[in-house]
């Protein structure tokens, strides 16, 4: 059976705005507690990680260049790159690696 | 982020010093009535340099968003999805995983609950940006801009909003949004329309570059944090196991990052608690909260 494209999306922005709003409306008093507050302040570095490896690997055709572009996204983050920079560069170095690896 | 402070430090200066020097000859009514008029100026011309801070480090972000979407709406076109499907679909969601795995189950006819269902575990990791954020707002913000914020609540931009010292500013984020979300609705149009047209070669280069932002936000805190510097290694190793071990790697992705997420971040938690006088969420270590309005 053919399911309605705009009903897919509706839900789809339904659960995510109602995802996003429902803790800036309802925790509106500051954490006190240690341990939610240390969790909250791991959470974003280790879900980013998480989604990041190995998933950049298996991203591109050939997984040498997806290792590439991460050892180069890494040293130019490190070196203090921004968002753009450090994108861009993942790209090119995955387009030239490909050149010489496929 | 330096340079925003600096911009908010320099249009208080200015402000206030602007008082006696536009009235030399003026006495204490004429300064009062000067300062007076220049409150009002400060706070809207403070809206508007948050504004615009927001829209400058939303640039990077915003480039990098076009080059993901536009793959983003590759997924999108082999979905059945046409340009406007796809730009509706970016500009209400502005998720990248979130959308990419609605798209998958569209592809596929799923029920209208599967798709709410993986809506709800690959977007989860916004329910606890959210709370980070709420951590970090005025108690006196509006509802409306409370809704606005939260509409505006990606990796990216919930990044550079709480690297940001003090309580939240909403200019500072709507300014991120207002030149990121466009790009990245229009750049799922044209992926759909021009897909097509890209080589694999481009495709696949183009498909990093997602990954590129997200290493531009987690490895510089490697440098000031020394558990953070031990947990990034960690986070990459678990995740590799969990993608190659028999059983979990039959896992979907969306729940393995929730899974993954919620245990080291809590382990971690757990035998490394913050010092007390770090504030929650705060991405760089050693700042205070002083609200930034007043």
């Amino acid at each position: 059976m053919a399911h309605n494209v705009y009903i897919y999306i509706f839900i789809m922005f339904l659960v995510s705005i109602t995802i996003r709003l429902l803790p800036m409306t309802i925790f509106r008093k500051p954490i006190r507690n240690r341990f939610v507050r240390s969790f909250l302040y791991y959470v974003p570095y280790v879900t980013l990680a998480v989604m990041t490896f190995p998933a950049i690997i298996t991203a591109t055709q050939n997984p040498v260049a997806g290792l590439l572009a991460l050892i180069a996204g890494v040293a130019i983050a490190w070196a203090g790159g921004n968002l753009f920079v450090v994108a861009a560069i993942c790209c090119a170095v995955v387009y030239i690696a490909e050149l010489f690896l496929l | 982020m330096l340079a925003c402070m600096s911009g908010h430090a320099f249009a208080t200066t200015t402000g206030i010093k602007s008082i006696p020097f536009s009235h030399p000859e003026g006495k204490m009514p004429l300064a009062i009535r000067g300062y007076k008029v220049s409150t009002g100026n400060i706070s809207e011309s403070r809206k508007k340099a948050a504004f615009f801070n927001g829209v400058r480090d939303g640039i990077p972000i915003a480039l990098g968003y076009l080059a993901v979407s536009f793959s983003l709406g590759i997924a999108a076109k082999k979905a059945g999805l046409n340009a406007f499907q796809g730009f509706l679909a970016s500009i209400l969601n502005v998720a990248s995983a979130g959308e990419y795995a609605g798209f998958t189950m569209i592809a596929s006819d799923a029920s209208y609950l599967s798709i709410a269902l993986i809506t709800l575990i690959t977007n989860a990791r916004y329910l606890l940006m959210s709370t980070v954020l709420s951590q970090r707002t005025a108690p006196e913000m509006k509802p409306v801009h409370r809704l606005f914020v939260s509409y505006g609540i990606t990796d990216e931009i919930f990044a550079i909003s709480v690297a940001r010292p003090g309580y939240l500013n909403p200019w500072y984020h709507y300014g991120a949004i207002a030149i990121s979300v466009p790009l990245w609705s229009i750049g799922t149009s044209l992926g759909i329309i021009a897909g097509n047209m890209l080589s694999v070669r481009l495709v696949s280069a183009f498909s990093v570059a997602l990954y590129g932002m997200f290493l531009a936000i987690f490895i510089p805190p490697m440098k000031k944090d020394r558990t953070v510097r031990v947990l990034i290694p960690v986070c990459f190793a678990a995740s590799y196991l969990c993608s190659v071990l028999p059983g979990i790697r039959t896992v979907s992705s969306g729940t393995r990052i929730i899974i993954l997420t919620l245990a080291i971040a809590g382990s971690v938690a757990a035998i490394r608690p913050i010092p007390e006088e770090k504030n929650s969420g705060q991405m760089s270590a050693g700042k205070t909260d002083v609200p930034e309005e007043k």
